[in-house]
């Protein structure tokens, strides 16, 4: 990355820099929870997704979900890392009221998965995060403490869903980092199928990793670690907010301590939650319950083998097999959606166009109406369409933007359209010249002015020519037949 | 026919298959004696109401070609049972009906069993003499006063005391084997992995283990049959092909070569412990057995390492009985202090005992000291015994180093109570399968077990081992009935 384009925070003749670590926790997509057979769906009634293994009842045991296995597998190979042959479940000790079983099951000393990395495309190039280990652990439930006045009511629906947490290492140095690593990280899980990276459920949250050193400095300053930030934005936020926090005193020449912090979205301001030395003793210790983690390097390879094309890669062929720019490659391989459009488009039409299309006039309508790719007004067949009907001549890119407002209204077959429209183009040369000469005849004074060196004028003989056909006179034909008749 | 209540598993089957005896009357004559047998304080919940009408309903509609046909059977109250109050012996599950059933249990009721009560035991089964059950000590049938042993010491009294035919219990440290030997019966602990320990309430979960308790080994080679099964719900559980144990079971032991450890010599045996083995040892040889001295070096270290291991697995297993669910809640003001009462209040002494040791092992910068520590020695005593097992079918040893004492005589001193449990630990520790039989008395006529350890998923070996040794020694429980009132 080029010097300029550094994040540093300045302070009088000082320049500061951010070291963000990321620990991502991450729901697998699965029907059923880790250790049990509960729903994981979201958004039912409290407490009816609970089983006897989630609440904890006497004598009740977990039951590994092997998809939740190979889905948190998968990932690892998504992020180019190492899969851990045998791995080990622990269990970390703590009380709270959504924790029923008084522990967490989660993976401490021996992760599923091990070192692996993420590439970003930063404006200025690419930049590759470390990823230090994934490991798969059970979600608590949720204590609502706002409807009953007297008591915290408790809705376990969530309690044993299987999460993966990510842990990246302290290789992020920017706010705008941390937005494009969570962005590609859901990208890459939402290519896998392993995360559907919703962030309003809850499924993709985060605890964010803060230090600050100056600038040249080569050793990491005392870190803080936010706790369970559950947006982009917040997390941006949260860390422009407690790096200057840290920086404020170290001017100040005090100690940063190392604790845990809260984000208070409100007050945009980070507070303690608790210091190191009240830090929990979490007692882990291999969960009896559950025979160590053992995968065979034949399920590894048969996961191999159904892993889809990624981001990176995808990207790669756009460009080798598409000429696509690295910037139009990037914005159309980000979410698979967007990319699985836009080869749906490509099948009949032609590529330069559709890209222009898909980034230009859909986004713009995506934007404004504030939906998904794939809840796209107009199809991708519809569009193929419509870019066929522009290269063929049958429209012109003027015409092809009021088929396409219509097509919004309704998602139909544009030529159509065009026919109960009468929105054709005229591209017959006989019709053109027709109309040409009468738009010659009309001007005879612009002509002479034209003859006699005035070239601007032929931008005005286009427009009168295309006003004369209605709109509907091929450009190009226009263009040429116009030359031809002023020219020679 | 001798009375009804003092015959074995065996004949109430044969007598029921064979049409003399009705599941009725059968389970009318236990409900009886335990009417009048209420001193012993074997019973936390009874079911006896219900078990009338399942008996019933057997009689009108009869399987005789279940393995327990009709059989009224009492169990540990270790063992979730549907509908039916399960406390662990503890104040904190004093009002928990659980809405399923534990695996072994459902065994025995899918042969034709039927659930006569749930029998008292140690707290969470944390005990070598019952006395630590909220709802009070048991008195051992062998003599007034007298501890049955623990953690399933209403299950042995039961057992002695003809009030149930047969019983399971749950051994983690030898809560099985112990009890058995006190009260003059048969116990068995399982190879770890073949009884599932889905729906039984958790003690520490790399060591419990169901198994039968039986007034002679024949019952226990049928109920073993009944219990032992693979089970997915538990992860622990293990695929292997188990025998007909009682078909398969024989007294022809000719050949086998049987381990004498030495390490088992310890300090202040009494005489009569040292004598029984001896005689144990000729008895083997006279059913044609080979006698092999072996040895176990690590033997000396399995005490500490389960009073490190099963209170550390404990803790965590213990942490869910905090109020917030089902069971004992004491009120607080918040969270905190809600925890605080419910559990100081809800545990017994030995439970609190258990709970800070394992807290103290697992906690940061004492793990590598105690709990790692504990685990690698775990794994040297099991190389021990993978070692004398390249030599030996079997080994013979004593089941404890004492007869039953007397009620009170050891609560306030818990590391003479860990003693007891010095003989048959280092079996849970290594997952093997164990045997405790009835051996002999000492000088107050107080019954003394042998111990008979077997390779993993080897108990048709110990069962016919003790079948013939049973033969040989020809045991008899003199048990006078003294607590029975009219």
């Amino acid at each position: 990355m080029s010097k300029n384009s550094e994040y540093l925070i300045e302070r009088e003749n000082k320049q500061y820099e951010v070291i963000i670590g990321l620990e991502v926790h991450a729901q697998v997509t699965s029907e059923s929870k880790l250790f049990s057979q509960s729903s994981t769906k979201f958004g039912a009634e409290p407490n009816t997704q609970v089983s006897l293994v989630d609440a904890a009842f006497p004598g009740m045991l977990p039951v590994i979900n092997e998809f939740c296995i190979e889905q948190a597998i998968k990932t690892g190979i998504g992020l180019k890392a190492k899969i851990n042959k045998k791995s080990v479940f622990d269990r970390k000790n703590y009380f709270y009221a959504d924790l029923p079983q008084g522990y967490q099951i989660s993976q401490y000393k021996y992760p599923i998965v091990g070192e692996g990395k993420v590439i970003l495309d930063m404006p200025n190039g690419q930049k590759e995060i470390g990823i230090e280990r994934l490991h798969l652990e059970q979600d608590a439930g949720k204590s609502i403490h706002d409807i009953d006045p007297n008591n915290t009511l408790v809705d376990l629906n969530r309690s044993g869903v299987a999460l993966m947490e990510i842990v990246s290492k302290p290789d992020l140095r920017s706010p705008d980092e941390v937005n494009v690593y969570i962005k590609k990280l859901r990208s890459i899980m939402r290519y896998l199928g392993t995360c559907d990276g919703n962030m309003q459920e809850g499924s993709l949250r985060a605890d964010v990793n803060v230090s600050v050193r100056l600038k040249g400095e080569t050793e990491f300053g005392t870190r803080c670690e936010i706790k369970n930030v559950n947006s982009i934005k917040f997390m941006q936020m949260a860390i422009i907010s407690e790096a200057n926090r840290q920086i404020d005193l170290l001017e100040e020449g005090k100690e940063i301590d190392q604790e845990t912090r809260l984000f208070d979205t409100k007050r945009n301001e980070t507070r303690s939650m608790r210091s190191k030395e009240d830090a929990h003793d979490y007692r882990y210790f291999p969960d009896p319950d559950l025979l160590p983690l053992e995968i065979s390097q034949d399920l590894i390879e048969k996961i191999k083998s159904d892993i889809p094309e990624l981001p990176d890669e995808k990207k790669k062929r756009f460009i080798d097999k598409f000429n696509l720019s690295p910037y139009e490659a990037t914005i159309l391989v980000s979410d698979i959606e967007t990319s699985n459009f836009f080869e749906e488009v490509i099948k009949n039409s032609d590529v330069k166009l559709a890209t222009n299309w898909i980034t230009g006039e859909l986004f713009a309508v995506l934007n404004e109406k504030n939906l998904e790719i794939s809840q796209s007004p107009v199809s991708a067949k519809n569009l193929s369409k419509l870019i066929n009907l522009i290269k063929d001549g049958t429209i012109s890119g003027k015409i092809a933007k009021t088929v396409f407002e219509q097509m919004i209204d309704v998602d139909q077959d544009p030529l159509i359209i065009v026919k109960e429209k009468g929105l054709k183009q005229e591209s017959d040369p006989k019709a053109i010249e027709e109309l040409i000469n009468k738009v010659i005849e009309n001007n005879s004074d612009k002509v002479a002015e034209y003859k006699s060196g005035k070239d601007k004028l032929f931008g005005f003989f286009v427009g009168q020519a295309m006003k004369e056909s209605k709109g509907k006179g091929n450009p190009q034909l226009i263009n040429k037949i116009l030359k031809e008749k002023l020219n020679g | 026919m001798s009375e009804i209540t003092s015959q074995s598993l065996f004949e109430l089957t044969s007598n029921i298959k064979e049409k003399k005896l009705s599941s009725g009357e059968i389970t009318k004559a236990f409900i009886d004696r335990a009417e009048k047998s209420k001193k012993l304080n074997v019973y936390v919940t009874d079911n006896f109401e219900k078990a009338i009408d399942q008996s019933k309903k057997f009689d009108s509609n009869p399987n005789f070609d279940l393995k327990l046909p009709g059989i009224p059977i009492a169990v540990k109250d270790l063992f979730c049972t549907n509908g039916v109050r399960t406390t662990a012996g503890s104040k904190i599950l004093n009002n928990f009906v659980p809405t399923y059933e534990s695996t072994v249990t459902q065994n025995l009721w899918s042969q034709g069993a039927i659930l006569l009560g749930k029998l008292n035991c140690d707290e969470f089964a944390m005990g070598s003499s019952n006395e630590t059950s909220f709802f009070g000590n048991v008195q051992n049938p062998v003599g007034e006063n007298l501890v049955p042993g623990g953690s399933s010491g209403g299950s042995s009294a039961a057992v002695a005391a003809n009030l149930t035919p047969v019983t399971i219990g749950t051994d983690t440290g030898g809560s099985i084997r112990q009890p058995a030997s006190f009260t003059g019966t048969v116990g068995l602990k399982p190879t770890y992995g073949s009884c599932s320990r889905y729906g039984i309430v958790a003690f520490a979960s790399s060591l419990d283990q169901a198994g039968p308790m039986t007034k002679n080994v024949r019952d226990c080679s049928m109920l073993l049959e009944v219990i032992s099964s693979f089970d997915q719900k538990d992860s622990t559980s293990i695929d292997y092909k188990r025998n007909s144990y009682s078909k398969e079971l024989s007294k022809d032991i000719k050949g086998k070569k049987i381990g004498i450890p030495k390490e088992y010599r310890v300090d202040n045996m009494p005489e009569e412990i040292e004598q029984l083995w001896k005689n144990g040892i000729s008895y083997a040889k006279d059913c044609g057995a080979e006698i092999i001295d072996i040895s176990l070096p690590h033997t000396n270290y399995a005490l500490p390492t389960y009073y490190i291991v099963a209170p550390a697995e404990a803790s965590s297993n213990l942490a869910r009985y905090d109020g917030v669910k089902y069971g004992f809640r004491s009120p607080g003001q918040n969270l905190i202090e809600m925890y605080e009462k419910t559990r100081s209040e809800g545990f017994g002494d030995e439970v609190k005992r258990r709970i800070m040791i394992g807290t103290y092992v697992l906690s940061s910068g004492y793990y590598d000291a105690y709990y790692l520590k504990a685990q690698k020695v775990r794994q040297l005593i099991k190389k021990d015994f993978d070692d004398a097992f390249s030599k030996v079918d079997a080994i013979l040893t004593p089941s404890t180093p004492s007869s039953a004492f007397k009620i009170g005589e050891k609560t306030n001193d818990p590391v003479s109570m860990y003693l007891n449990d010095i003989f048959t630990v280092p079996i849970n520790l290594a997952g093997l399968p164990g045997i405790s039989i009835p051996a002999g008395k000492d000088k107050n006529n107080y019954p003394l077990g042998l111990q008979v350890i077997g390779k993993p998923f080897d108990e048709q070996n110990i069962l016919n081992i003790s079948y013939a040794l049973e033969d040989k020694i020809n045991f008899k429980n003199d048990i006078s009935d003294w607590w029975l009132s009219e």
